[in-house]
């Protein structure tokens, strides 16, 4: 499995009232909440993402609620993978439960800019940045994670 | 090897006689949580992946807390969708409005969750209950469902820091000074993914309001559980309250902690988180003059009995200030009733304070109380993120119950043994 897409970066715990805000929580529909997808913290990234693109941040990625609505806004707004220096761990669980997969890496998590085309490889944890011609290595996950995600999600993999 | 408190109910509820740090491990759920915003997201997970019932009519929480009474019509249907699936499962614990509390209030009081308990739920607060000494830990929508269905989940064993508790806290250091002392000392990813257990002979001095308030925030230090041994403290509380039977688990001698990090409790001052991040924080002493429009008391972090008494001390016989809005929530009915009965909304209501039923409601910027552009609030709650309570503008300083209505008083952040001093002085 692999991504491919350019690099939209932000800081330290980004949180998940920034990533999609309360006063959007009274919906579920995952088109209405990805529309309003990381508005507190810039507004214009429903207009920048693209199908594919890839969500950089540095430490703590997604800290605070536990809303899933989250981790599916990112993923409904089109990206297809986030890398983080580190992320608070019930976002870190949301986002394989859902199928939507995210990496820990430090090195990438810093070099990547904005703009960046990169190529991330979810067997082996590779991530290829095309625009600077470098590589970085994050832990690939371990198999019973993989297997969640490959399913398409936690509750795909429980039902068969 | 030795096991942490934490790692012993783990492998208890996984059937396994050890575990280690970082094993994937599948434990059996004790009690399952959702509430109004997170249920419906697990509904419809419920209901695509086909499943037909659940694990346990009797182990299931449901708590519409957050958007109600309903705020508006998307709320209103969220809130139906719940009640549906509730009446159609015949879910023993569901609670509307009316008898509905805020959810990490509520269950304790309900004697849903206890000593031993390993319970997951859909809300990140759920790390409350280790003030009982149970493993809990907040989740998403998926796992809720998977939860409901299966009654069981996936954990990482987590390692854990041991936080030592020593002495006694003077007159105005509560539950809330410590943790938030703690956050401000560890940072808000400090803990992450890694368990808080609370030890020391400090302990013994912390009323069970008081734990349950640190344990609440042990995910705003990034934590997965934050955990509290059994004491007389603990089985007091739980005593012909706790509806199954408590099951106390203690930390082996030779249990292997990352790092322990000592706390003198009698040293402690109370404590605010400036904007935007709980572990911005300043001892009163040092926070300067900042005026306040508006103050909030309540929430799971700060709405039990003992944390209304202590502001309805403040506020007895004096004003909120011209200019400051205070809006005080208790956390459950129960609360509501006594703060009836023992005269406490009466002091707030003639303080020109509002009282009003159980709700998340401002805490999490859903209503009674947003905040407009450029305004500051002193609140008891748990987080003071960016547009957490309204405009991304606004600020949110986070305190206990005796600094938020000392300020609402003096309509700035104030200490509230200064007021006190300073009236009996004149
Ligand atoms: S009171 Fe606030 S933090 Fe607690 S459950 Fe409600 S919204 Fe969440």
């Amino acid at each position: 499995m692999k991504a491919h897409g350019m690099v939209h970066k932000y800081g330290d715990n980004v949180d998940t009232d920034v990533i999609i805000p309360a006063r959007y929580l009274n919906t579920a529909s995952h088109a209405e909440l990805a529309a309003h997808c990381m508005e507190d913290i810039d507004r214009d990234f429903v207009k920048k993402v693209k199908p594919g693109d890839i969500l950089v941040a540095e430490k703590n990625f997604g800290c605070g609620s536990s809303r899933e609505h989250a981790p599916i806004a990112i993923q409904a707004s089109g990206i297809s993978c986030v890398i983080a220096e580190t992320f608070a761990r019930i976002f870190y669980r949301n986002a394989i439960n859902i199928g939507l997969p995210i990496l820990e890496c430090g090195e990438a998590a810093h070099d990547l800019q904005n703009g960046d085309e990169v190529e991330v490889d979810f067997n082996t944890g590779v991530i290829r940045n095309l625009t600077k011609g470098k590589s970085y290595q994050a832990q690939p996950f371990p198999p019973f994670i993989q297997n969640i995600i490959q399913k398409g999600g936690l509750l795909n993999s429980i039902m068969k | 090897m030795g096991m942490t408190m934490t790692q012993k109910i783990l492998a208890a509820h996984a059937g396994l006689t050890e575990v280690k740090p970082g094993q994937l491990i599948e434990a059996k759920l004790d009690l399952v949580l959702g509430n109004d915003i997170t249920s419906p997201v697990a509904i419809n997970e419920f209901e695509k992946c086909g499943a037909s019932s659940v694990f346990d009519k009797d182990r299931i929480a449901l708590v519409l807390d957050h958007f109600t009474p309903n705020k508006d019509i998307k709320a209103a249907e969220q809130c139906r969708q719940v009640r549906n699936f509730a009446n159609r499962f015949h879910i023993t614990n569901f609670f509307d409005v009316g008898r509905m509390g805020i959810e990490h209030a509520l269950l304790p009081e309900q004697g849903l969750v206890g000593p031993g308990d390993c319970v997951i739920g859909a809300d990140s607060h759920t790390c409350t209950y280790g003030a009982l000494g149970a493993f809990s830990t907040g989740v998403g929508s998926t796992d809720m469902a998977a939860g409901m269905i299966t009654g069981k989940a996936w954990f990482k064993v987590p390692s854990a820091i041991r936080v030592v508790l020593k002495n006694q806290p003077a007159k105005w250091v509560s539950g809330k000074d410590v943790i938030l002392h703690l956050i401000g000392r560890i940072g808000v990813d400090g803990a992450l993914y890694r368990s808080l257990e609370f030890t020391g002979d400090g302990v013994k001095h912390l009323s069970m309001d008081d734990r349950l308030c640190i344990a609440n925030m042990a995910i705003e230090a990034g934590a997965k559980n934050g955990i509290f041994p059994v004491d007389e403290v603990t089985l007091a509380y739980t005593t012909g309250r706790f509806q199954r039977e408590a099951v106390v688990y203690e930390a082996d001698p030779d249990a292997v902690y990352d790092e322990t990090v000592e706390i003198d409790l009698s040293q402690l001052r109370p404590t605010v988180a400036f904007p935007h991040l709980p572990e911005n924080t300043k001892t009163i002493d040092e926070v300067g003059t900042v005026k306040i429009d508006q103050i909030v008391i309540g929430s799971c972090t700060n709405g039990r009995i003992e944390d209304l008494r202590v502001a309805a001390s403040i506020l007895k016989g004096r004003k909120v200030a011209k200019d400051v809005r205070c809006i005080i929530l208790p956390g459950t009915q129960e609360i509501y009733l006594q703060a009836l009965r023992e005269g406490l909304a009466e002091i707030f209501v003639e303080a020109g304070a509002v009282f009003s039923t159980p709700t998340c409601g401002p805490c999490l910027g859903g209503h009674m109380g947003i905040l407009g552009k450029g305004e500051r609030a002193v609140s008891t709650t748990n987080r003071n993120f960016v547009g957490r309570m309204g405009h991304i503008e606004s600020e949110v300083y986070l305190a206990s119950p005796a600094v938020a209505a000392a300020s609402a008083v003096m309509g700035c952040l104030a200490d509230p043994d200064r007021i006190m001093k300073e009236e009996e002085e004149r």
